[in-house]
Protein backbone atom coordinates (compact mmCIF):
# COMPACT_ATOMS: atom_id res chain seq x y z
CA UNK A 1 0.00 0.00 0.00
CA UNK A 2 0.92 3.61 -0.37
CA UNK A 3 1.32 4.12 3.37
CA UNK A 4 4.10 1.57 3.52
CA UNK A 5 5.89 3.49 0.83
CA UNK A 6 5.48 6.70 2.83
CA UNK A 7 6.81 4.92 5.91
CA UNK A 8 9.87 3.53 4.11
CA UNK A 9 10.51 6.88 2.49
CA UNK A 10 11.13 8.42 5.92
CA UNK A 11 13.03 5.42 7.20
CA UNK A 12 15.49 4.96 4.33
CA UNK A 13 15.11 7.02 1.18
CA UNK A 14 14.75 10.36 2.92
CA UNK A 15 16.23 9.50 6.30
CA UNK A 16 16.19 12.82 8.20
CA UNK A 17 19.71 12.48 9.55
CA UNK A 18 21.66 10.73 6.81
CA UNK A 19 19.90 12.08 3.72
CA UNK A 20 17.96 15.23 4.57
CA UNK A 21 20.56 16.36 7.15
CA UNK A 22 17.91 17.88 9.36
CA UNK A 23 17.97 18.22 13.15
CA UNK A 24 21.77 18.20 13.40
CA UNK A 25 21.83 20.00 16.76
CA UNK A 26 20.22 17.23 18.87
CA UNK A 27 21.95 14.65 16.66
CA UNK A 28 25.37 15.90 17.69
CA UNK A 29 24.44 17.01 21.18
CA UNK A 30 22.64 14.05 22.69
CA UNK A 31 24.39 11.04 21.19
CA UNK A 32 27.13 10.67 23.80
CA UNK A 33 25.73 7.22 24.53
CA UNK A 34 23.41 4.78 22.78
CA UNK A 35 20.67 5.10 25.36
CA UNK A 36 20.69 8.90 25.24
CA UNK A 37 20.51 8.91 21.45
CA UNK A 38 17.68 6.41 21.45
CA UNK A 39 15.67 8.34 24.05
CA UNK A 40 16.08 11.57 22.14
CA UNK A 41 14.99 9.82 18.95
CA UNK A 42 11.91 8.33 20.62
CA UNK A 43 10.95 11.67 22.15
CA UNK A 44 11.19 13.34 18.75
CA UNK A 45 9.25 10.49 17.14
CA UNK A 46 6.40 10.95 19.60
CA UNK A 47 6.18 14.67 18.84
CA UNK A 48 6.51 14.04 15.11
CA UNK A 49 3.69 11.51 14.96
CA UNK A 50 1.32 13.58 17.10
CA UNK A 51 1.99 16.89 15.38
CA UNK A 52 1.83 15.38 11.89
CA UNK A 53 -1.53 13.75 12.56
CA UNK A 54 -3.08 16.76 14.28
CA UNK A 55 -1.82 19.25 11.70
CA UNK A 56 -3.09 17.09 8.89
CA UNK A 57 -6.53 16.98 10.55
CA UNK A 58 -6.55 20.75 10.96
CA UNK A 59 -5.03 21.65 7.60
CA UNK A 60 -8.27 22.97 6.08
CA UNK A 61 -9.19 24.95 9.17
CA UNK A 62 -5.94 26.91 9.22
CA UNK A 63 -5.69 29.88 6.84
CA UNK A 64 -2.46 29.87 4.85
CA UNK A 65 -1.11 33.12 6.22
CA UNK A 66 -1.12 31.94 9.86
CA UNK A 67 -0.15 28.34 9.24
CA UNK A 68 3.40 28.57 10.63
CA UNK A 69 2.38 30.09 14.00
CA UNK A 70 -0.47 27.58 14.27
CA UNK A 71 1.85 24.67 13.54
CA UNK A 72 4.33 25.92 16.09
CA UNK A 73 1.61 26.20 18.75
CA UNK A 74 0.55 22.60 18.10
CA UNK A 75 4.14 21.33 18.13
CA UNK A 76 5.07 23.31 21.24
CA UNK A 77 2.04 21.91 23.07
CA UNK A 78 3.06 18.35 22.37
CA UNK A 79 6.63 19.04 23.41
CA UNK A 80 5.53 20.64 26.69
CA UNK A 81 3.22 17.72 27.31
CA UNK A 82 6.08 15.29 26.70
CA UNK A 83 8.36 17.32 28.94
CA UNK A 84 5.95 17.22 31.87
CA UNK A 85 5.31 13.51 31.49
CA UNK A 86 9.04 12.75 31.29
CA UNK A 87 9.78 14.88 34.31
CA UNK A 88 7.15 12.99 36.27
CA UNK A 89 7.91 9.42 35.27
CA UNK A 90 11.49 9.25 33.95
CA UNK A 91 13.30 12.03 35.88
CA UNK A 92 16.74 10.53 35.25
CA UNK A 93 16.35 10.66 31.51
CA UNK A 94 14.80 14.10 31.74
CA UNK A 95 17.91 15.40 33.52
CA UNK A 96 20.25 13.79 30.99
CA UNK A 97 18.53 15.17 27.91
CA UNK A 98 18.06 18.52 29.62
CA UNK A 99 17.65 21.46 27.30
CA UNK A 100 17.27 19.25 24.23
CA UNK A 101 13.72 18.26 25.15
CA UNK A 102 12.24 21.80 24.93
CA UNK A 103 14.40 22.35 21.84
CA UNK A 104 12.39 19.72 19.94
CA UNK A 105 9.99 22.60 19.28
CA UNK A 106 12.48 24.18 16.91
CA UNK A 107 13.73 20.92 15.48
CA UNK A 108 13.51 21.42 11.73
CA UNK A 109 12.41 17.84 11.12
CA UNK A 110 9.17 18.41 13.00
CA UNK A 111 8.24 21.72 11.38
CA UNK A 112 9.64 20.56 8.05
CA UNK A 113 7.42 17.50 7.91
CA UNK A 114 4.40 19.52 9.06
CA UNK A 115 4.96 21.99 6.26
CA UNK A 116 6.12 19.63 3.52
CA UNK A 117 3.95 16.61 4.19
CA UNK A 118 1.18 16.91 6.78
CA UNK A 119 -0.23 20.14 5.36
CA UNK A 120 -0.82 18.45 2.00
CA UNK A 121 -1.72 14.86 2.84
CA UNK A 122 -4.34 12.79 4.66
CA UNK A 123 -4.07 12.18 8.43
CA UNK A 124 -3.34 8.48 7.93
CA UNK A 125 -0.51 9.12 5.46
CA UNK A 126 0.82 11.86 7.76
CA UNK A 127 0.80 9.44 10.67
CA UNK A 128 2.92 6.99 8.67
CA UNK A 129 5.22 9.77 7.55
CA UNK A 130 5.75 10.76 11.18
CA UNK A 131 6.35 7.14 12.15
CA UNK A 132 8.85 6.58 9.33
CA UNK A 133 10.72 9.83 9.84
CA UNK A 134 10.73 9.39 13.63
CA UNK A 135 11.98 5.83 13.41
CA UNK A 136 14.61 6.84 10.87
CA UNK A 137 15.78 9.57 13.23
CA UNK A 138 15.76 7.19 16.22
CA UNK A 139 17.79 4.55 14.40
CA UNK A 140 20.31 7.12 13.20
CA UNK A 141 20.74 8.58 16.69
CA UNK A 142 21.01 5.17 18.33
CA UNK A 143 23.64 4.08 15.81
CA UNK A 144 25.62 7.27 16.28
CA UNK A 145 25.32 7.04 20.07
CA UNK A 146 26.32 3.37 20.10
CA UNK A 147 29.43 3.96 17.97
CA UNK A 148 30.50 6.92 20.07
CA UNK A 149 29.92 4.99 23.28
CA UNK A 150 31.94 1.98 22.07
CA UNK A 151 34.84 4.07 20.77
CA UNK A 152 34.83 6.49 23.68
CA UNK A 153 34.22 4.33 26.74
CA UNK A 154 34.26 0.73 25.55
CA UNK A 155 30.67 0.18 26.57
CA UNK A 156 27.40 -0.32 24.76
CA UNK A 157 24.08 0.42 26.47
CA UNK A 158 26.12 0.53 29.68
CA UNK A 159 27.58 -2.98 29.22
CA UNK A 160 31.36 -3.13 29.14
CA UNK A 161 32.99 -4.52 26.01
CA UNK A 162 36.57 -3.58 26.86
CA UNK A 163 38.15 -1.60 29.72
CA UNK A 164 37.41 2.10 29.75
CA UNK A 165 41.12 2.96 29.75
CA UNK A 166 41.38 1.90 26.11
CA UNK A 167 38.53 4.18 25.05
CA UNK A 168 39.24 7.32 23.08
CA UNK A 169 37.72 10.09 25.10
CA UNK A 170 37.45 12.36 22.08
CA UNK A 171 34.54 10.33 20.73
CA UNK A 172 32.40 11.16 23.75
CA UNK A 173 33.15 14.85 23.30
CA UNK A 174 31.87 17.11 20.52
CA UNK A 175 34.59 16.48 17.89
CA UNK A 176 33.86 12.75 18.02
CA UNK A 177 30.24 13.44 17.15
CA UNK A 178 31.23 15.22 13.95
CA UNK A 179 33.76 12.57 12.98
CA UNK A 180 31.45 9.61 13.53
CA UNK A 181 28.54 11.35 11.79
CA UNK A 182 30.76 12.21 8.81
CA UNK A 183 31.94 8.63 8.42
CA UNK A 184 28.41 7.25 8.76
CA UNK A 185 27.13 9.60 6.03
CA UNK A 186 30.07 8.71 3.79
CA UNK A 187 29.35 5.03 4.35
CA UNK A 188 25.68 5.44 3.44
CA UNK A 189 26.48 7.57 0.40
CA UNK A 190 28.80 4.89 -0.88
CA UNK A 191 25.74 2.73 -1.57
CA UNK A 192 24.16 5.38 -3.73
CA UNK A 193 24.67 5.46 -7.47
CA UNK A 194 26.28 8.69 -8.52
CA UNK B 1 -13.99 20.86 2.91
CA UNK B 2 -12.55 23.95 1.32
CA UNK B 3 -9.58 25.63 2.90
CA UNK B 4 -10.42 28.67 5.00
CA UNK B 5 -9.56 31.99 3.42
CA UNK B 6 -6.83 34.17 4.91
CA UNK B 7 -9.17 36.94 5.98
CA UNK B 8 -8.39 38.86 9.16
CA UNK B 9 -11.44 37.43 10.92
CA UNK B 10 -10.51 33.86 10.05
CA UNK B 11 -6.90 34.30 11.04
CA UNK B 12 -7.64 35.88 14.41
CA UNK B 13 -10.30 33.30 15.13
CA UNK B 14 -8.19 30.26 14.19
CA UNK B 15 -5.03 31.37 15.95
CA UNK B 16 -6.91 32.28 19.12
CA UNK B 17 -8.83 29.03 18.96
CA UNK B 18 -5.72 26.88 18.53
CA UNK B 19 -3.95 28.62 21.37
CA UNK B 20 -6.91 28.38 23.75
CA UNK B 21 -7.37 24.66 23.11
CA UNK B 22 -3.66 23.98 23.52
CA UNK B 23 -3.46 25.98 26.74
CA UNK B 24 -6.47 24.17 28.18
CA UNK B 25 -4.93 20.80 27.32
CA UNK B 26 -1.57 21.72 28.85
CA UNK B 27 -3.16 23.11 31.98
CA UNK B 28 -4.98 19.83 32.45
CA UNK B 29 -1.83 17.74 31.93
CA UNK B 30 0.06 20.05 34.27
CA UNK B 31 -2.56 19.38 36.91
CA UNK B 32 -2.20 15.63 36.40
CA UNK B 33 1.60 15.58 36.50
CA UNK B 34 2.23 18.16 39.23
CA UNK B 35 2.10 15.57 41.98
CA UNK B 36 4.24 12.87 40.28
CA UNK B 37 6.84 15.55 39.43
CA UNK B 38 7.04 16.72 43.04
CA UNK B 39 7.26 13.10 44.15
CA UNK B 40 10.01 12.32 41.64
CA UNK B 41 12.04 15.33 42.77
CA UNK B 42 11.61 14.43 46.45
CA UNK B 43 12.63 10.89 45.59
CA UNK B 44 15.91 12.02 44.05
CA UNK B 45 16.74 14.04 47.15
CA UNK B 46 15.74 11.27 49.54
CA UNK B 47 17.84 8.69 47.71
CA UNK B 48 20.82 11.03 47.86
CA UNK B 49 20.25 11.69 51.58
CA UNK B 50 20.09 7.96 52.36
CA UNK B 51 23.34 7.51 50.52
CA UNK B 52 25.33 10.17 52.36
CA UNK B 53 23.99 9.78 55.90
CA UNK B 54 24.09 7.05 58.55
CA UNK B 55 20.76 5.30 59.19
CA UNK B 56 18.17 7.75 60.48
CA UNK B 57 14.49 7.68 61.42
CA UNK B 58 13.42 11.31 61.13
CA UNK B 59 12.57 13.26 58.02
CA UNK B 60 15.57 15.49 57.25
CA UNK B 61 13.72 17.29 54.48
CA UNK B 62 11.04 18.77 56.73
CA UNK B 63 13.61 19.69 59.38
CA UNK B 64 15.97 21.24 56.85
CA UNK B 65 17.59 24.56 57.50
CA UNK B 66 18.36 27.03 54.77
CA UNK B 67 21.30 29.40 54.86
CA UNK B 68 20.95 32.37 52.56
CA UNK B 69 23.72 34.25 50.90
CA UNK B 70 23.88 37.21 48.64
CA UNK B 71 24.73 37.26 44.98
CA UNK B 72 24.52 40.41 42.85
CA UNK B 73 22.47 42.04 45.60
CA UNK B 74 19.87 39.28 45.50
CA UNK B 75 19.06 36.84 48.24
CA UNK B 76 19.99 33.34 47.14
CA UNK B 77 20.00 29.93 48.76
CA UNK B 78 23.54 29.17 49.79
CA UNK B 79 23.36 25.98 51.76
CA UNK B 80 20.58 23.66 52.77
CA UNK B 81 21.30 21.72 55.92
CA UNK B 82 19.54 18.41 56.53
CA UNK B 83 19.87 17.01 60.07
CA UNK B 84 19.61 13.22 60.43
CA UNK B 85 18.41 11.88 63.76
CA UNK B 86 18.03 8.41 65.15
CA UNK B 87 15.95 8.09 68.35
CA UNK B 88 16.06 11.89 68.62
CA UNK B 89 19.86 11.87 68.69
CA UNK B 90 21.72 13.70 65.96
CA UNK B 91 23.70 11.10 64.01
CA UNK B 92 24.76 13.14 61.05
CA UNK B 93 24.15 16.16 58.92
CA UNK B 94 23.93 16.50 55.18
CA UNK B 95 24.71 19.84 53.56
CA UNK B 96 23.83 20.81 50.03
CA UNK B 97 26.55 23.05 48.74
CA UNK B 98 27.57 24.57 45.44
CA UNK B 99 30.74 25.70 43.78
CA UNK B 100 31.84 26.80 40.35
CA UNK B 101 33.40 23.93 38.44
CA UNK B 102 34.94 23.73 35.01
CA UNK B 103 31.69 23.75 33.06
CA UNK B 104 29.36 25.50 35.49
CA UNK B 105 27.73 25.01 38.86
CA UNK B 106 28.63 21.85 40.70
CA UNK B 107 26.04 20.91 43.33
CA UNK B 108 27.08 18.41 45.97
CA UNK B 109 25.29 16.89 48.91
CA UNK B 110 27.86 16.10 51.59
CA UNK B 111 27.05 14.00 54.64
CA UNK B 112 28.98 14.56 57.89
CA UNK B 113 29.05 12.45 61.01
CA UNK B 114 28.43 14.27 64.26
CA UNK B 115 32.21 14.54 64.80
CA UNK B 116 32.72 16.28 61.44
CA UNK B 117 34.07 13.34 59.47
CA UNK B 118 32.82 13.02 55.90
CA UNK B 119 30.40 10.10 55.81
CA UNK B 120 29.44 10.22 52.16
CA UNK B 121 28.66 12.50 49.29
CA UNK B 122 26.52 12.62 46.20
CA UNK B 123 26.90 14.93 43.21
CA UNK B 124 23.39 16.24 42.62
CA UNK B 125 24.07 18.09 39.40
CA UNK B 126 27.10 19.09 37.38
CA UNK B 127 28.07 20.18 33.90
CA UNK B 128 31.65 18.94 33.87
CA UNK B 129 33.35 17.40 30.84
CA UNK B 130 32.08 13.85 30.24
CA UNK B 131 34.82 11.31 30.90
CA UNK B 132 37.02 13.77 32.82
CA UNK B 133 35.34 16.02 35.37
CA UNK B 134 32.20 13.91 35.35
CA UNK B 135 34.22 11.24 37.18
CA UNK B 136 33.77 13.34 40.33
CA UNK B 137 30.50 11.42 40.76
CA UNK B 138 32.48 8.40 42.04
CA UNK B 139 36.14 9.47 42.21
CA UNK B 140 36.08 10.61 45.84
CA UNK B 141 34.07 7.66 47.14
CA UNK B 142 35.33 4.91 49.40
CA UNK B 143 37.83 2.63 47.70
CA UNK B 144 38.45 5.01 44.81
CA UNK B 145 41.68 6.86 44.20
CA UNK B 146 40.57 10.17 45.64
CA UNK B 147 38.82 8.67 48.68
CA UNK B 148 37.75 11.46 51.06
CA UNK B 149 35.42 9.37 53.21
CA UNK B 150 36.37 9.57 56.89
CA UNK B 151 38.43 12.73 56.47
CA UNK B 152 37.62 15.70 58.66
CA UNK B 153 37.74 19.09 56.90
CA UNK B 154 37.75 20.72 60.34
CA UNK B 155 41.23 19.39 61.19
CA UNK B 156 42.65 20.26 57.80
CA UNK B 157 40.70 21.62 54.83
CA UNK B 158 40.55 19.16 51.94
CA UNK B 159 43.00 20.24 49.25
CA UNK B 160 44.30 18.45 46.18
CA UNK B 161 47.85 17.08 46.37
CA UNK B 162 48.99 19.42 43.63
CA UNK B 163 48.24 22.36 45.93
CA UNK B 164 49.94 20.74 48.90
CA UNK B 165 46.93 18.90 50.24
CA UNK B 166 46.05 15.30 50.93
CA UNK B 167 43.52 14.36 48.23
CA UNK B 168 44.32 12.79 44.86
CA UNK B 169 42.81 14.96 42.14
CA UNK B 170 40.94 13.45 39.21
CA UNK B 171 43.38 12.78 36.38
CA UNK B 172 43.26 15.66 33.89
CA UNK B 173 40.47 17.38 35.83
CA UNK B 174 42.18 19.39 38.54
CA UNK B 175 39.81 22.33 38.22
CA UNK B 176 36.81 20.07 38.83
CA UNK B 177 38.61 18.42 41.76
CA UNK B 178 39.35 21.80 43.33
CA UNK B 179 35.78 22.94 42.83
CA UNK B 180 34.48 19.74 44.35
CA UNK B 181 36.69 20.01 47.43
CA UNK B 182 35.79 23.68 47.78
CA UNK B 183 32.14 22.65 47.90
CA UNK B 184 32.93 20.01 50.54
CA UNK B 185 34.96 22.46 52.66
CA UNK B 186 32.31 25.15 52.54
CA UNK B 187 29.67 22.54 53.33
CA UNK B 188 31.72 21.74 56.43
CA UNK B 189 31.78 25.43 57.42
CA UNK B 190 28.02 25.54 57.13
CA UNK B 191 27.73 22.32 59.13
CA UNK B 192 29.98 23.63 61.88
CA UNK B 193 28.25 27.02 62.12
CA UNK B 194 24.92 25.28 62.18
CA UNK B 195 25.94 23.12 65.14
CA UNK B 196 26.87 26.18 67.21
CA UNK B 197 23.46 27.76 67.26
CA UNK B 198 20.89 26.95 69.99
CA UNK B 199 18.90 23.78 69.53
CA UNK B 200 15.31 23.78 68.42
CA UNK B 201 15.69 26.69 66.05
CA UNK B 202 14.62 25.77 62.58
CA UNK B 203 14.14 27.86 59.54
CA UNK B 204 16.48 30.49 60.96
CA UNK B 205 18.56 32.37 58.46
CA UNK B 206 22.17 33.11 58.95
CA UNK B 207 24.98 34.41 56.82
CA UNK B 208 28.03 32.26 56.48
CA UNK B 209 31.11 33.94 55.16
CA UNK B 210 32.92 31.90 52.56
CA UNK B 211 36.25 30.92 54.02
CA UNK B 212 38.82 32.41 51.73
CA UNK B 213 41.64 30.45 53.26
CA UNK B 214 40.50 27.28 51.54
CA UNK B 215 39.53 28.61 48.17
CA UNK B 216 42.22 27.75 45.70
CA UNK B 217 44.49 30.12 43.97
Amino acid sequence: MNNIKVFLNGLIKENPTFVLMLGMCPTLGTTSSAINGMSMGLATMFVLICSNTVISLLKNLIPDMVRIPSFIVVIASFVTLLQMVMQAYVPGLYTTLGIFIPLIVVNCIVLGRAEAFAAKNTPVASFFDGLGMGLGFTIALTLLGALREILGTGKIFGMTLFPENYGMLMFVLAPGAFIVLGFLIAFINSFKKV
Amino acid sequence: MKKLESSLKNMVFVLTGTTVICVALLAYVNLLTAEPIAKANANILNTALKEVLPAYDNNPVTEADTVFGEKDGKKTVKYIIYPAKNNNKLVGTAVKSESLGFGGELTVLVGFQADGKVYGYSVLSHSETPGLGSKSVSWFKKGSKGDIIGMNPGEKPLIVKKDGGQVDAITAATITSRAFLRAVNSAYEAFKNNGEKPNGMTGATKHVEPSDSISTK
